[in-house]
This record gives C-alpha cells, sequence and structure tokens, in this order.
C-alpha cells in the first residue's frame, strides 16, 4: 500500500516538475509581450490558473461534503479537508498576485469591487471551515459542521465566476470566450492550468495522507495507553 | 521592460509559498510516519 502510494506520489512529483518547467518557459520566452499591457500581462498565465485550481478544489470539497453527510465515511471528510486546504493555498495566491497586476494596471492595489470582494469572502468562508473543523471538540460533530459549510460555501463559487457578468466591475471580462486570445497565449495558459491542476493533485494526495496518518498515530495512542 | 519588478515579486511570491507549503507536508508527513512506526514497535512490544 505504501509502495502504492510513493508510485503515484513520484509520478505526480515528476509530472508536476516537468509541466511547470514548461509553464515557465513558455510564460518567460514563448508568449509574445501583450500589446496593452506591456510584460504585467504574463501574471495572466498564472493568476488564471491558480483560481481555476481554487474553484476545483471548494467543488472537490462540495462533493466530499454531500458524500460524508451521505455515507459518514470518515475518507471523505479528510478529502474535504484536504481539499479546502490547498483550495485556501491557491486562493491566498490569487489575491497577492491580483493586487500586484492592479497595481500598474488601475493604479490600485485594491478596490472593493464584486469580484475581487467575492473571492476574499471564498478565502474567509474555507478559512472558517478549517477553524470549525479543528476547534470543534467531538470529531463527528466537527466533521458533520464542516461539511455543512463546504456545501453552502460552495454557493459563492458561481458568484465569483459570474459576479463580472451580474454587476459592473473594474475586474475584465472573460475575454478568452467573448473575444478568443491569441494561439500562443491560449496555448500557454492551458499549459499553465494543466501544471497547476497537477500540482493541486499531488497536494491533496500528500496533505490526505499526511491526515490519514494523523488518524492512525491517534489510533494507535489510545491502543497503546488505553 | 516597465513593470518587471512587479512581475518578478508575482512570480517570487508564487513559487515561494508553493514550494514552502509542499516542504511542510513533505515534512510532516516523514514525521508523522515515523511516529506510526514508533508506536507499532511499542505495541508489539506490550
Amino acid at each position: 500500500m505504501r509502495e502504492k502510494g510513493a508510485l503515484w506520489n513520484n509520478i505526480l512529483l515528476g509530472l508536476s516538475f516537468i509541466l511547470m518547467t514548461a509553464t515557465l518557459y513558455m510564460v518567460f520566452i514563448f508568449v509574445p509581450t501583450e500589446e496593452a499591457m506591456g510584460v504585467i500581462q504574463r501574471i495572466f498565465y498564472v493568476h488564471v490558473p491558480l483560481a481555476w485550481v481554487a474553484f476545483l478544489s471548494f467543488f472537490v470539497v462540495f462533493i466530499c461534503s454531500i458524500l460524508y453527510l451521505w455515507k459518514r465515511s470518515t475518507k471523505w471528510d479528510i478529502l474535504a479537508r484536504s481539499s479546502s486546504e490547498v483550495g485556501i493555498v491557491f486562493t491566498s495566491l490569487v489575491l497577492i498576485t491580483g493586487p500586484i497586476w492592479a497595481k500598474p494596471v488601475w493604479g490600485v492595489w485594491w478596490t472593493w469591487d464584486a469580484r475581487l470582494t467575492a473571492t476574499l469572502v471564498l478565502w474567509i468562508t474555507y478559512i472558517a471551515y478549517l477553524l470549525i473543523r479543528s476547534y470543534t471538540a467531538e470529531e463527528a460533530r466537527g466533521a458533520r459542521f464542516a461539511a455543512v459549510i463546504g456545501i453552502v460555501g460552495f454557493v459563492n463559487v458561481p458568484i465569483v465566476g459570474l459576479a463580472i457578468t451580474l454587476w459592473r466591475t473594474q475586474h475584465p471580462p472573460a475575454i478568452i470566450f467573448r473575444e478568443g486570445i491569441a494561439p500562443p497565449m491560449l496555448l500557454t495558459l492551458l499549459v499553465s492550468i494543466t501544471a497547476f491542476t497537477v500540482l493541486y493533485a499531488l497536494l491533496v494526495v500528500r496533505s490526505f495522507s499526511s491526515k490519514n496518518l494523523e488518524a492512525e498515530v491517534k489510533r494507535l495512542k489510545d491502543s497503546l495507553f488505553r | 521592460m516597465e513593470n518587471a519588478g512587479y512581475l518578478f515579486a508575482a512570480y517570487t511570491i508564487i513559487w515561494a509559498l508553493v514550494f514552502g507549503y509542499t516542504l511542510s507536508l513533505y515534512r510532516k508527513q516523514k514525521k508523522l510516519q515515523r511516529d506510526v512506526d514508533l508506536l507499532k514497535e511499542n505495541l508489539e512490544e506490550k
């Protein structure tokens, strides 16, 4: 079992390394500089994939939370926790790279526009999810509370996605779907999305294994000191 | 190369955070695996 886990880990680690190297090559050498914004537009090739992976993470939390409430199997709770932890890391990076991009383009680091605010609310929701899961004294009760937040909190994901069409925002619209982008830019974006998705899988697998080991340590300690 | 500093800052922060988080996960898992092995040994001796 441990060997199988190590094999998957090595495959994901190797694939992640290759894809990330390819992404960096494409972002800094292959793709042409965008005319209007200049080099700063290259943040786009990580900002969008980071947001995509954050949404994917919270979707996995949503599905696992439903499955936990339905089946009451701890594996779904552990998977939901792992995915939310990784999702928070990626959302944090979205919230960091966004202002770095905004400052030279908009002239401000932050503005309380619909998409930015909804993203911040999303980040806070999943921080609350982890806090409740960690600090509720009774294990099963904490898992149940967290699962409810994992389901209700996901409502905010489509709001973040649709904010640019529902309200007038400072954030630019999704030009990929409306006007399309140059093929080298699209290719770079797709490679980057793939790289970050594989990285997400690697991190979730690692986090899931750690949380399983934590549970095993607890079980063994209980048997030893009983 | 106007605004190259911002671009450099963004990529540095991303890689520092991702690398730090990945490393912390690997270290945590290694420590937990050691704890599991030790506890199993102790249980067998008991």
